[in-house]
């Protein structure tokens, strides 16, 4: 499996290696006592095994515990994509104070469960929602914000934008207008937490389920693709 | 102003003058002398801001207009330069030299109109879209609702209406005009 | 030394304790925050509910060996800290492992946490972790220098480097208290406590919006869930170390709480207050004004 996925990998890079910055390309390294080793920095920095399935535990009683728990502690990742992430900066206000409701900004995706798409996405600022997105750790959350994320929105003709998130990455809770107010948001965030508590939240599995075809959509409109398939 | 544009009519072929506003003007030269006329402004007679350089695509005409738009700050005013290339194979002298921000307008004209500038660094690389291999997508023979719906997986029944009708009708359902 | 199981016990129970009041008094202090900027604030109990959730997290990705032991180091670092604290005055039970000499300990277990961490996130992958742990370690080196001045010119003054007779040395009258018998040195202390809380002015460090450059970016999951627990256990400690030198030590839990909270709060006070240095401002100012307090006390002393 692996080494297949590896070959792979080794393929396409070759293909698109026009693509890579100079310092991520394969070069020959001389080392400070004389032997000279290959070096790929897309292969030393990311790993290319492919996702795994976490299931859930077993037992009902220690699941529903840990749902309740994560429900009550969304870390956000601080990622605005769009012109809806002017809606986040509010939320931490005295006014809406999203704090009480356990919702945490984080700065970085390893320590965060929650991402926010925030509006339009564009194919440049796809390419790296979809790396940050595969960064989080398995229980993982995507609320989408905006019509953009729906059908486009008033970016539907756009030769740079997309039409709609679920083709990139499974969505758990869309919030529609343009652009949703923040008190839409927190109702989101409760939409969320209820998704969580009954256990229905577990898109990172379905992610993983239909990896390929996910890729796929990816692929198709980035045409750039200078990074592994997977990584992490 | 005036006074500015009959001192430059003296030197450069100005056509087209047009007073846009008390302190913009637009003039319009020849390809050959525009970058002259840059440089002269910028030297002599007070123009050391760049605003912009922007470009609009005539494709009736077969061609590309391209302004550069100069402020005076002492005289708190603005000129624009206009001059137009051709469609095929379009190409200006890069105006790099001049402003070195000029050179990231540049990059930006290359990937959205394919208009080429000899010299202009990092010229060639992508600067907003990564990877397009279309025609590029301001050149108005693009049709950028086709691309969309070929390419980004439009969603059945999504429907738009014509705002000026469309709130004529929710807030004045009985005009009949 | 023959072994002593009650005292192991109550050991770890004194662990759980600090533990869990660590928990809460950062909550209680987060929902202050809140209240001073007019928030209604996050549950006090958030704390818990974020342990429970990164220990419940999944996934867990490592990126070598050093990667797994940081988070270790650094909590060892606290849990050796709070093995030879004396947390009660006078009671058997609650002195822990303390001995004498116990001083020269503690101070170099306060940096050994963040060694640990050093080497933790050297390997975490990411580029810019080397410049943050950098960072880290210059403050807390610049920290480290009022801070052992000041308990130097103690030792001096006490003749004594176990913290129990230092308690022992304080007891009797509130004029007994280091605070009031050696001022200079107590001030120089208390000034580098607001760096070692890591509290605004001197948070740049692991401040949220730094991490793209600080040293837990990487870690995630239970990793971050060790490092949040340790850093519960070490606010306790710290506290209750200034309380030991500085204050009277405490004679039962309620003055250990109640005296802890107000020493940690002074740091939160400056930091509701004072905007945030750069490493650079911070290191020059620990060098200026609070090393020269302890030179003062050590030359009264």
């Amino acid at each position: 499996m692996t080494n297949e996925t590896n070959n792979i990998v080794e393929d396409k890079l070759e293909l698109e290696d026009k693509f890579l910055a100079p310092e991520n390309r394969k070069r020959q390294v001389t080392t400070p006592d004389g032997t000279i080793i290959e070096v790929d920095p897309l292969r030393d920095y990311f790993s290319d095994a492919r996702p795994q399935i976490y299931r859930p535990n077993s037992i009902p009683v220690i699941e529903n515990f840990l749902n309740w728990a994560r429900a009550e502690s969304l870390w956000v990742l601080g990622f605005g994509t769009g012109c809806g992430s002017i809606e986040l900066p509010p939320l931490t206000t005295p006014r809406f104070d999203a704090y009480r409701f356990g919702v945490q900004m984080r700065a970085t995706p390893r320590q965060s469960n929650v991402f926010i798409i925030s509006g339009y996405l564009s194919v440049k600022t796809l390419k790296r929602v979809v790396r940050s997105y595969e960064q989080m750790p398995n229980p993982k959350y995507v609320i989408a914000l905006g019509s953009c994320t729906i059908n486009g929105g008033m970016y539907y003709d756009s030769y740079n934008t997309i039409n709609r998130l679920d083709q990139y990455m499974p969505v758990d809770v869309y919030i529609a207008g343009c652009m949703p107010r923040p008190e839409a948001l927190l109702a989101g965030f409760n939409k969320l937490k209820e998704l969580i508590k009954a256990g229905k939240a577990e898109k990172a599995n379905e992610y993983v389920e239909n990896f390929d075809w996910y890729k796929a959509n990816q692929k198709k409109i980035i045409k750039d693709w200078n990074m592994p398939d997977y990584n992490w | 102003m005036e006074q500015l544009i009959n001192k430059l009519q003296k030197s450069f072929k100005l056509s087209d003058v047009k007073h846009q506003r008390e302190n913009l003007t637009f003039v319009t030269v020849k390809k050959d002398s525009a970058l002259d006329l840059v440089t002269h402004c910028r030297d002599y007679e007070g123009f050391s801001h760049f605003v912009l350089l922007s470009c609009v695509d005539w494709i009736e005409d077969g061609k590309f207009q391209l302004t550069y738009l100069l402020n005076n700050p002492s005289g708190k005013f603005d000129l624009g330069i206009r001059t137009f290339i051709s469609r095929d194979n379009a190409s200006m002298t890069s105006a790099h030299l001049l402003w070195r921000q000029i050179a990231t307008y540049q990059r930006e004209l290359k990937e959205m109109y394919g208009i080429d500038f000899p010299g202009s660094p990092r010229v060639d690389e992508s600067f907003i879209l990564e990877g397009w291999d279309e025609i590029p997508p301001m050149r108005r023979e693009f049709d950028t609702k086709k691309y969309s719906e070929d390419t980004y997986f439009p969603r059945e029944g999504r429907g738009s209406n014509d705002p000026a009708t469309y709130m004529k009708s929710k807030l004045y359902p009985d005009d009949e005009k | 030394m023959d072994f002593d199981l009650t005292k192991l016990l109550f050991t770890l129970l004194g662990l759980l304790i600090v533990l869990n009041w660590g928990i809460l008094m950062s909550g209680i202090i987060r929902k202050i925050g809140a209240r001073v900027a007019k928030r209604y604030g996050i549950p006090v109990y958030q704390g818990w509910i974020d342990l429970i959730k990164n220990y419940a997290i999944r996934s867990q990705i490592t990126h070598g060996i050093m990667f797994y032991l940081g988070p270790v180091f650094r909590l060892s670092g606290g849990v050796g800290l709070f093995l030879f604290m004396p947390m009660i005055f006078g009671s058997e039970h609650w002195s822990n492992y303390s001995f004498q000499g116990d001083l020269i300990l503690l101070m170099y277990f306060q940096f050994f946490g963040m060694l640990g961490m050093a080497l933790g996130a050297g390997e975490g992958g990411h580029p810019n972790s080397a410049i943050g742990i950098s960072r880290g370690l210059s403050q807390f080196t610049t920290i480290e220098v009022p801070m052992t001045l000041a308990v130097i010119a103690i030792a001096i003054q006490y003749h004594t480097l176990s913290i129990a007779d230092i308690v022992a040395a304080q007891q009797g009258s509130i004029l007994n208290w280091t605070v009031f018998t050696n001022p200079f040195a107590t001030v120089a202390a208390m000034l580098s406590v607001l760096g070692a809380f890591g509290h605004s002015p001197f948070n740049l460090v692991k401040a949220p919006n730094e991490i793209p450059i600080g040293p837990p970016t990487e870690y995630h999951g239970t990793f971050l869930g060790v490092l949040r627990t340790n850093a519960a256990i070490l606010h306790v400690i710290e506290a209750v170390l200034f309380m030991n030198l500085f204050f009277g030590g405490a004679s039962n839990w309620f003055e250990l709480f109640l005296k802890s909270f107000l020493i940690y709060f002074w740091s939160v006070f400056v930091g509701m207050v004072f905007p945030r240095f750069r490493i650079e401002q911070s290191v020059r100012w620990f060098l200026k004004i609070p090393t020269l307090l302890g030179i003062i006390a050590i030359i009264l002393a």
